[in-house]
């Protein structure tokens, strides 16, 4: 082919573009009706629903820095309890507004974010998951010892939330928390997908591909995945404060290494880089557990394990991806590992 | 002066006893390259034979650390061969999550067959005894611990600096496809480093159950533990494995001494200080 | 002085094992210089001892008058140094299309907005079609990078850097790798570099060094053992020697 295309452009470019919204509709109405489809199917069980809700914020948030990053975090429920914790600790002195209180866990969370990227970011591979398994269990032990602001290892106890706008009360079926916590995660859902669609987005994904090519495109790579922990910290935050307005309660579980563990195994039982696969992940993940320990928690813990082997080894795109390799009736390439 | 001492001789024989767990591990990723977070799940599958032979079986502590090392070693072998075989290479996450994925089923299984209960090992006479050291005494099985962790030392250095296997290790680390053209057959070195590290961690697990006691979640409740002594040690370095268990040792015992209520605060911001200033480990190759 | 790029008396050693040895360049705007050498000469360090990605122990590297030896990597390619990598180092699920995005978007200072959109910006749509069809990539604009042909990804190679703008370009080699029948359009893409830039190519492929290169220099052992022009180098005795050693023929040089 010789130069004779100088001249020619593309003008499939804005095609494109609309083809991909179109596309994240459908994905957002999807997540609303299973959402609401939840509400009616599972009344009685809307508490573990708003709790899912929020463990999905979290895993969303991991999959802000992990899967679009490509930082690996075994701490990422530090900043789900420092939401948490900000919002208890506001809402036990006197600040009731439930929004508040959500603004307030993103902030906490974000701030977190910044601390511990500018933490975890100074080391590469084995030393920075252990930087973030250490941070997590440093906030634990200060959680833990702080009891007078935390309720120590009692939890954080008699939080009163006011009614939503002023009007809703939270009542005692979880109705109100369920469909406030719905709207919350669509709202972020939203937010985070024009997050990673953004030139920012991209920048992100370059970096987790090749930092050094990054570099030579005259981008520095410390502030650019230092904001995206700023970001993934206030979505964490958010799962935080919604968890501990739904609850009432705010135990020291919620800032354990635990959760951080089993939030990056959702994520990648869900699939990577996706965002679908963090929900996907979460709601597997939970709506098993719930029914599984409740018989015997060691059998949990082994078909977590197993699962976990078979993702790795069988589908290490998670359960994402090989929906969207079975709808698109592809054979997959048997050497693919992430 | 004689607090300072007790806190030394503590504190010498819990990071001696970490160290023989952990230099394991440290071979793993430094040689092998595999985060192996399943590391602390061999230790505790040998704390359960150990257990089960000297408590329930009535047999002889030597005999039951004997039969906790074999008996984690043949477990692991089809572990490595259907497993680890396959995350050589792999990106650091996939062999994060394969290797959660072990510790799971490892706990899951053992607590399905042995019962949710603290596991003891029973310490023969000689070595339940204290001995009295001049400034106080000490149990005598802290000081074979600490004999054991001196020995494991200098055996290491010995096999891997002075030994033909240890040479063709070294090879295989710094270029595989070259040591196997050379008629190596790194298959088999792999194995046996696998084996000889999994063989260190069932007899860390073992002898160091008075510090780090057998229970339904050892190899999650340590798994952090023994990270942080590799990644601040550096990982493949026996030198930087002594250094990071001492100093965390004494970190840890001091702080338990000094101040308890405070636990593992100090070890944490300790840790963190240390991997903030030193990425990659007291002694770490350059990545 | 009217030199765009200045190298002055660039050492680098490791431990003490000297690799750039007392190494001094100059080029003024619109240069073409060719940098050859036998494997081992230290041609790719000193293109990262020049871009920043290493520090040198010694010497200068002056661009447009303005001594950046002490800055880092992003800021000398911010300043228009800018270079291409030896193996290609591309994003391989992105499309061309979208690694030049992202590079103007970041010469422009937008690249780490998270608010606007990435696709969908005429003006820099038409600057993106521009460039690529400038390297003849408009067919594969829209594909992934891992399933076009490494010539291909080599010219895009090219077309990010100038997408950059930049003022001093290093070609790392940009034709290693690709099969004898495409690199014609790399030659091609060499040939319609915009005149002003100074660029300085490593490349190993002798009949691409003549074609495109008015001036030539000989790096051995890490130390500048020749400089001058295309025609002079394969009579250099020096240059004979370094590259030839004890063997009798001349094939590479000649």
């Amino acid at each position: 082919m010789q130069f004779v295309a100088q001249t020619e452009r593309m003008t499939a470019a804005p095609v494109a573009g609309r083809r991909r919204w179109s596309r994240d509709a459908v994905g957002v109405i999807l997540i609303v009706a299973a959402g609401v489809a939840g509400y009616f199917l599972f009344p009685d069980s809307l508490a573990l629903l708003t709790r899912i809700i929020a463990v999905a914020l979290l895993v969303l948030s991991l999959d802000l820095i992990v899967g679009y990053c490509g930082v690996a975090s075994l701490g990422q429920a530090t900043l789900f309890g420092a939401g948490a914790y900000a919002a208890g600790i506001a809402c036990v002195n006197g600040v009731t507004e439930p929004l508040t209180l959500i603004a307030i866990g993103a902030v906490a969370g974000a701030a977190a974010g910044l601390v511990m990227g500018a933490i975890m970011l100074r080391a590469h591979g084995l030393a920075q998951l252990v930087l973030s398994i250490a941070i997590v269990q440093l906030a634990h032990e200060a959680a833990n010892k702080a009891s007078a602001y935390t309720g120590g290892s009692d939890g954080l106890a008699g939080l009163f939330v006011g009614p939503l706008f002023g009007v809703f009360e939270f009542d005692l079926w979880g109705q109100t928390a369920y469909l406030f916590g719905l709207s919350l995660l669509v709202a972020v859902f939203i937010i985070l997908k024009f997050v990673v669609s953004s030139p920012f987005g991209m920048l992100c994904r370059g970096i987790k591909e090749d930092p050094i090519r990054i570099r030579a495109m005259g981008a520095f790579v410390f502030p650019v995945l230092l904001k995206m922990f700023v970001i993934s910290g206030a979505v964490a935050g958010t799962g935080g404060a919604l968890a501990a307005i739904s609850t009432q309660v705010v135990g020291l579980d919620s800032v354990s290494f635990e959760l951080s563990a089993n939030a990056l195994v959702m994520l990648v039982l869900g699939g990577l880089g996706t965002l679908y696969g963090a929900l996907i992940g979460t709601v597997i993940f939970m709506g098993f557990e719930h029914v599984v320990s409740a018989i015997n928690p060691f059998h949990w813990m082994t078909m977590v394990g197993a699962l976990l082997i078979a993702v790795v080894l069988a589908a290490p795109g998670g359960l994402s991806d090989l929906l969207d390799q079975i709808s698109a009736g592809k054979k997959r390439n048997s050497g693919g590992r992430p | 002066m004689q607090t300072i001492l007790s806190i030394a001789t503590d504190a010498f024989a819990y990071g001696m006893a970490l160290f023989i767990i952990c230099i394991g591990l440290s071979l793993t990723m430094g040689l092998m390259r595999v985060v192996n977070l399943a590391h602390g799940a061999f230790a505790m599958i040998a704390g359960y034979i150990a257990s089960y032979a000297a408590r329930d079986l009535g047999m002889g502590y030597g005999v039951a650390i004997f039969l906790a090392i074999i008996g984690t070693i043949i477990i692991s072998i089809p572990l490595e061969r259907l497993l680890y075989r396959r995350i050589y290479g792999s990106p650091e996450l996939t062999q994060v999550l394969m290797t959660i994925g072990i510790t799971f089923c490892v706990i899951g299984i053992t607590n399905y067959f042995f019962g949710p209960t603290l596991k003891t090992i029973p310490l023969p006479e000689a070595l339940a005894e204290p001995v009295d050291l001049g400034f106080r005494t000490i149990a005598a099985h802290r000081l074979f611990v600490m004999a054991c962790g001196v020995a494991v030392a200098f055996g290491l250095w010995y096999l891997i600096e002075r030994t033909t296997f240890g040479t063709k290790v070294r090879a295989t680390v710094d270029n595989a496809a070259m040591t196997d053209a050379l008629g190596v057959r790194t298959q088999v070195i792999y194995a046996v480093s696998f084996a000889i590290a999994v063989g260190l961690a069932a007899f860390g697990g073992v002898v160091a159950a008075e510090f780090l006691p057998i229970e339904p979640y050892y190899a999650l409740r340590y798994m952090v533990i023994f990270l942080v002594v590799v990644s601040v040690g550096g990982a493949g370095s026996i030198l930087g494995a002594i250094a990071a268990c001492l100093v965390l040792g004494a970190v840890d015992t001091s702080g338990r001494y000094l101040m308890p209520e405070f636990g593992n605060f100090f070890f944490y911001a300790a840790v963190i200080v240390i991997v903030f200033m030193f990425p990659r480990g007291f002694f770490g190759r350059a990545q | 002085m009217s030199d765009l790029f200045r190298v002055e008396n660039l050492s680098k050693s490791f431990g003490g094992l000297a690799v750039s040895r007392n190494i001094s360049l100059h080029m003024p705007a619109g240069e073409r210089l060719a940098l050859i050498g036998p494997n081992g000469a230290g041609k790719t360090t000193f293109v990262n001892l020049v871009t920043g990605q290493l520090k040198p122990s010694e010497g200068r590297v002056v661009l447009n008058g303005e001594d950046v030896t002490g800055l880092g990597a992003v800021r000398r390619v911010r300043k228009g140094l800018v270079r291409t990598f030896q193996v290609t180092r591309l994003f391989s699920e992105m499309t061309p299309e979208e690694h030049v995005t992202l590079t103007v978007l970041q010469r422009e200072g937008r690249a780490s907005r998270i608010l606007g959109r990435f696709h969908g910006n005429s003006a820099i749509a038409d600057e993106v079609a521009d460039l690529l069809g400038a390297l003849g990539l408009t067919e594969v604009a829209r594909r992934r990078v891992r399933e076009i042909a490494y010539g291909q990804q080599r010219l895009l190679e090219i077309a990010i850097a100038l997408a950059l703008r930049p003022k001093v370009l290093l070609l790392d080699e940009p034709a290693a790798g690709v099969p004898s029948s495409e690199t014609p359009r790399i030659e091609q893409a060499l040939e319609r570099l915009p005149p002003s830039l100074a660029v300085l190519m490593i490349e190993h492929d002798m009949d691409l060094v003549f074609r495109f290169a008015r001036r030539v220099v000989v790096l051995a052992a890490g130390e500048i053992i020749f400089e001058g022009l295309p025609s002079e180098v394969a009579a250099n005795d020096k240059v004979r020697e370094a590259y030839l050693g004890n063997y009798a023929h001349a094939r590479n040089v000649a």
